[in-house]
């Protein structure tokens, strides 16, 4: 469980990131932080494995105040996976750059044998075991680098921007692996402005403005609000940006509450089939 | 990182921002000479203090002390090293501790103040304009781009080194853990992806350049052509001024020695 309190922090530069912020996020969660570039949503999430520690308030991790922590103790526990992973792949092989965390953490041999074989066929890496992780294109470089933090089954997993460079399919395909980690009772903490991608996974959303959380709850309720949406510098999901747009649909409420095709569609479906 | 900050130029105006970047690095030349021309006390001293003026007046007194702050280390280490040398080169018999004092006090001095002018001259000098500087004295124009490039790409390697060595811990690594190789094999894995992105970045950067139609011209022309004012003839009469005076005050003055002074 992460427990965040009045979080107050500024950076040695002058800039005030993040402006008082409350929240708790409770195991098995799966959550999107939403907002605009510097909202804040990379320094909050820094300060849950402890890369940052507040100026004032405060954060635990199942209790554990993060000021009283080392950033290796509570990385054992929540797993962080930065946006790009050129930022932490250094070695020869994608099986060394698996294995890098598992040592640091003291794992013995056999156990990251097993580990690392788990987490190749996991993310579909096992016949790169043994290439540089830099002959990889962008996208296997990603999954190598998320592969390298799951490889030591973190309980919470951070995800930065996974979206970003990833084609259609990828996405899906990600899409689908968070769904399922988050199902065997993950936390999962995804930081993203991608709104098409959290209005198919449909997690809890936090919207932050200017280091503040302007709103905390169920995507369908936060993302159909266009007030809200784009004080954090977004736009409405395409879906709802269509339904809304139809006219007498405003009304009609079953529609106003939509983010996803899928959905529309059953409902558009049942609709015009009422109407015979 | 603390050390580049003194380097890291904040675009404001004063009039030793507006001054002619060449009248500044003749200046910062002159110091250096004097600097280098003494190696008592109080002649470093007074170019110490004299500089100060120029701090206040181009309002750079913040990063000015973080460099200082940034390279005190290194001011220990010389005060450190001259101390020791000194005091077994005189075989304990010879100079007075509060001699060897002095004189080590002085090396630190002369260290401090070409900190000082260099900082002087890097915080009130745009990167452009330096490139500007060494193009219009007949450097060829590729050797000017690489230079303002490196200089530029400073404060952004320092950025991108402090977000690999974020996600280095997010993986568990301790920098601090371990005796001083285990230490300095810690960084590994920050070094390679710092240097293979920046190698990257460089090819990027060589193909954007291509795209653009570098070096099209052999001859290039200048949006902004540097011209010296009036305030930059008495800058450099001024430096000058100083040159000649340290010159003279080396050769035909003996400088007494700040404890003879106050023992006196």
């Amino acid at each position: 469980m992460i427990e965040v309190e009045d979080l107050y922090f500024t950076y040695p530069s002058g800039v005030e990131a993040l402006r008082g912020i409350t929240l708790t996020i409770r195991d098995g969660e799966f959550v999107a932080i939403m907002g605009q570039n510097g909202a804040g949503k990379t320094t909050l999430v820094k300060h849950f494995n402890g890369l940052l520690k507040p100026t004032k308030g405060s954060v635990k991790i199942d209790g554990v105040d993060t000021t009283k922590a080392s950033v290796a103790e509570l990385a054992r526990k929540v797993g962080f996976v930065f946006q790009n992973p050129d930022h932490q792949l250094f070695c020869e092989t994608v099986e060394d750059e698996i294995s890098f965390a598992l040592k640091n953490f003291g794992f013995d041999e056999d156990a990251i044998k097993d580990r690392v074989d788990w987490a190749l066929n996991l993310l579909d890496l096992t016949r790169y075991r043994n290439i540089s992780p830099f002959m990889l294109s962008g996208g296997e470089r990603k999954r190598v680098a998320l592969a390298s933090v799951l490889a030591w089954d973190p309980k919470i997993l951070i995800l930065d921007e996974p979206t970003i460079g990833q084609d259609y399919e990828q996405k899906e395909r990600l899409r689908n692996f968070i769904v399922q980690l988050n199902a065997q009772g993950k936390t999962v903490i995804i930081v993203t402005h991608d709104i098409e991608f959290v209005a198919e996974c449909k997690p809890r959303v936090i919207l932050m403005a200017e280091g503040r959380v302007i709103a905390d709850g169920d995507p369908h309720e936060i993302l159909t609000n266009p007030n809200l949406v784009s004080k954090a510098s977004l736009i409405l999901p395409e879906t709802t940006r269509i339904l809304l747009g139809l006219r007498g649909m405003e009304q009609s409420g079953r529609l106003a509450r939509v983010i996803d095709v899928y959905e529309a569609g059953r409902i558009l479906t049942a609709m015009l089939r009422d109407q015979g | 990182m603390n050390m580049f900050d003194g380097f890291r130029f904040r675009r404001v105006s004063s009039p030793i921002h507006d001054m002619d970047p060449r009248v500044k690095f003749l200046y910062v030349l002159v110091i250096f000479a004097a600097a280098v021309l003494f190696d008592q006390l109080l002649p470093l001293l007074v170019l110490f203090v004299a500089q100060m003026p120029l701090i206040l007046v181009a309002g750079v007194k913040r990063e000015c002390m973080r460099s200082m702050r940034g390279s005190s280390l290194f001011a220990v280490i010389i005060f450190a090293t001259n101390m020791l040398s000194l005091y077994l080169y005189s075989g304990g018999g010879y100079g007075s501790i509060p001699s060897i004092i002095e004189r080590s006090l002085a090396m630190t001095f002369r260290f401090m103040v070409l900190v000082e002018s260099f900082s002087i001259f890097f915080l009130t000098t745009s990167p452009d304009h330096l490139g500007l500087a060494l193009e219009q004295s007949g450097v060829p124009f590729d050797l000017c781009f690489a230079f303002t490039t490196a200089i530029r790409f400073v404060p952004v390697m320092a950025e991108e080194a402090q977000t690999i060595i974020d996600a280095q811990k997010a993986r568990g690594l301790e920098l601090e853990r371990g005796n001083f190789i285990r230490r300095v094999k810690n960084y590994v894995p920050v070094l390679i992806p710092l240097l293979v992105n920046s190698i990257r970045r460089s090819l990027e950067l060589a193909e954007a350049m291509e795209s653009r139609a570098w070096g099209a011209s052999p001859k290039r022309t200048n949006l902004y052509v540097l011209k010296m004012k009036r305030s930059d003839y008495y800058m450099i009469i001024t430096s000058l001024i100083i040159l000649v005076l340290a010159a003279y005050i080396r050769l035909y003055i003996s400088i007494p020695s700040i404890y003879e002074l106050l023992s006196a």
